[in-house]
């Protein structure tokens, strides 16, 4: 065992009961607003990744600037780092000089964290649909069905089941990116534990925050492995030990 | 009804699998295609229903000039249905959904209606237990039995039929093909691509050799299988004699 000398104030300085109990209140207040910024992005991000998905994947030959656009833009989305496109389009588009309630940081923050998002999460989705194999299409295609309905009941449905746990760790991932917002401002549960930080020069706060993510962030991960499980058990006969 | 295919041309990158193919189908008619891997049986089925378009030639239903580039496919289709070799079945659904979805989204018919018709015809094919069944909970032969009932739920009046027991288990074959043997008859047009040649002998109202591309030789089946003209049949029929596959 090495010998930890200073160990003492660590603990004291990390794992403070006293200082968790009190900053718990303020931490979980302030979390409010994560869960709202975590609760209006999801489903704007859902959206937008499944357009720019179904763009991409699309086979009319009419289309091909679409694709091209949809792809220069999942790469530059892609490519620069959430916090830097949080600073940009947070800082950048209220800049312009727009009236209350337009020049919020906090809508432009929600904003950049869709346009990046909606970019890696198209990703997970063209991934999906390019596994549904070629033979579901021809079979939909030959009963009839135009590609749009083949896209829509029965590439989809497919594509969506097997990404949902790539799907699941990018939500995670986007729970706690949350937080990067308020790097331009909003007090939410990170920046609430910074100044309690900063108030009372004790880091326990930071061990609260963690704590109250992962209150959300194991439970949602445990839930979607139990959906999966179910729906495996559903559709299938057997299952190989 | 009748379909006819006219100096029909198929190439995959530099691999020509028809060409210049010329057929002539009735209304009623049974027709087999026979031949080796490759021969071009599954492409023919396949340039019929429009998932491939042909290089060079034409396919007309009717008269009507089906296999015109930029022509929308979809009303051809409801006309022409196809069975696959692997089932084709969607994983996600029921057995009522595999069969109802294009009654629904194609023809627009109501959902007591389409499941009336499903109803209908899985019981015809001993199949109605099944019906709130996934198709990973049947057997292979079951499943290819539900994959004809769907393309038959669209009431077509041609069926293609691509080598549809050679994914099977030997004691499944029977059947599968005692659902063909039951459709015939009913007035439906049948294109069957098979390996199976007692089976083709048997349903056939007419045989088609398939070498290269090209029909090489076609006639009744006892022709075919008793007396073939061509060096190329001969050979063939051999070969698959000796692996006792007739």
């Amino acid at each position: 065992m090495p010998r930890l000398p200073r160990w003492d104030r660590v603990k004291e300085s990390f794992f403070n009961g006293e200082r968790l109990i009190d900053s718990l209140p303020r931490l979980l207040d302030a979390f409010v607003l994560d869960i709202k910024i975590f609760a209006w992005s999801t489903p704007a991000i859902i959206a937008l990744a499944l357009v720019l998905a179904i763009a991409r994947s699309s086979r009319n030959p009419a289309l091909f600037p679409i694709r091209i656009f949809v792809i220069g833009y999942i790469d530059i989305m892609r490519g620069v780092p959430v916090i830097l496109w949080i600073y940009l389009i947070g800082f950048g588009v209220p800049g312009v000089g727009l009236e209350r309630p337009f020049n919020s940081p906090l809508l432009w923050g929600s904003v950049a964290l869709v346009l990046t998002y909606g970019a890696y999460i198209a990703e997970v989705f063209r991934a999906g649909i390019d596994s549904v194999h070629e033979s579901q299409r021809a079979a939909s295609r030959s009963l009839g069905l135009s590609n749009s309905q083949t896209m829509r009941f029965v590439i989809l449905p497919q594509a969506i089941r097997r990404v949902v746990p790539p799907l699941m760790n990018d939500l995670v991932s986007l729970q706690k990116d949350v937080a990067l917002v308020s790097l331009i401002g909003p007090i939410e549960i990170l920046r609430q534990a910074n100044i309690d930080k900063a108030k009372f020069a004790n880091f326990t706060p930071y061990i609260g925050a963690a704590i109250i993510f992962l209150m959300i962030t194991i439970p949602l991960t445990r839930t979607t492995d139990y959906l999966l499980a179910r729906e495996r058990k559903r559709t299938s006969a057997t299952r190989v030990r | 009804m009748k379909l006819r295919l006219d100096n029909v041309h198929k190439s995959f990158a530099e691999r020509k699998v028809l060409a210049g193919l010329n057929l002539e189908v009735n209304a009623g008619e049974v027709v087999s295609f026979i031949g080796s891997s490759g021969s071009g049986k599954t492409t023919l089925l396949r340039c019929v229903n429009l998932l491939e378009p042909v290089d060079v030639g034409a396919i007309f239903l009717d008269g009507d000039e089906i296999s015109q580039l930029g022509r929308d496919p979809d009303p051809i289709r409801r006309r022409i249905g196809i069975v696959f070799q692997s089932f084709n079945l969607f994983p996600h659904m029921s057995v009522r959904r595999n069969i109802t979805l294009a009654l629904t989204e194609v023809l627009d018919k109501s959902t007591q209606e389409a499941n009336a018709t499903a109803q209908l015809l899985l019981k015809r094919f001993n199949l109605d237990e099944k019906i709130d069944s996934y198709p990973d909970q049947l057997s292979g032969g079951q499943q290819q039995r539900v994959a004809i009932v769907r393309a038959l739920a669209m009431n077509p009046e041609v069926l293609l039929l691509d080598e549809i027991t050679s994914a099977l288990d030997p004691e499944l074959v029977g059947e599968v093909l005692d659902v063909v043997r039951e459709l015939k008859g009913s007035g439906i047009t049948m294109l069957i691509a098979t390996h199976e040649m007692n089976f083709a002998r048997e349903i056939s109202d007419r045989v088609c050799f398939l070498d290269s591309g090209q029909i090489a030789e076609q006639g009744r089946p006892e022709q075919i299988f008793n007396n073939p003209i061509d060096d190329r049949t001969k050979q063939f029929l051999r070969r698959v004699q000796a692996v006792g596959k007739t």
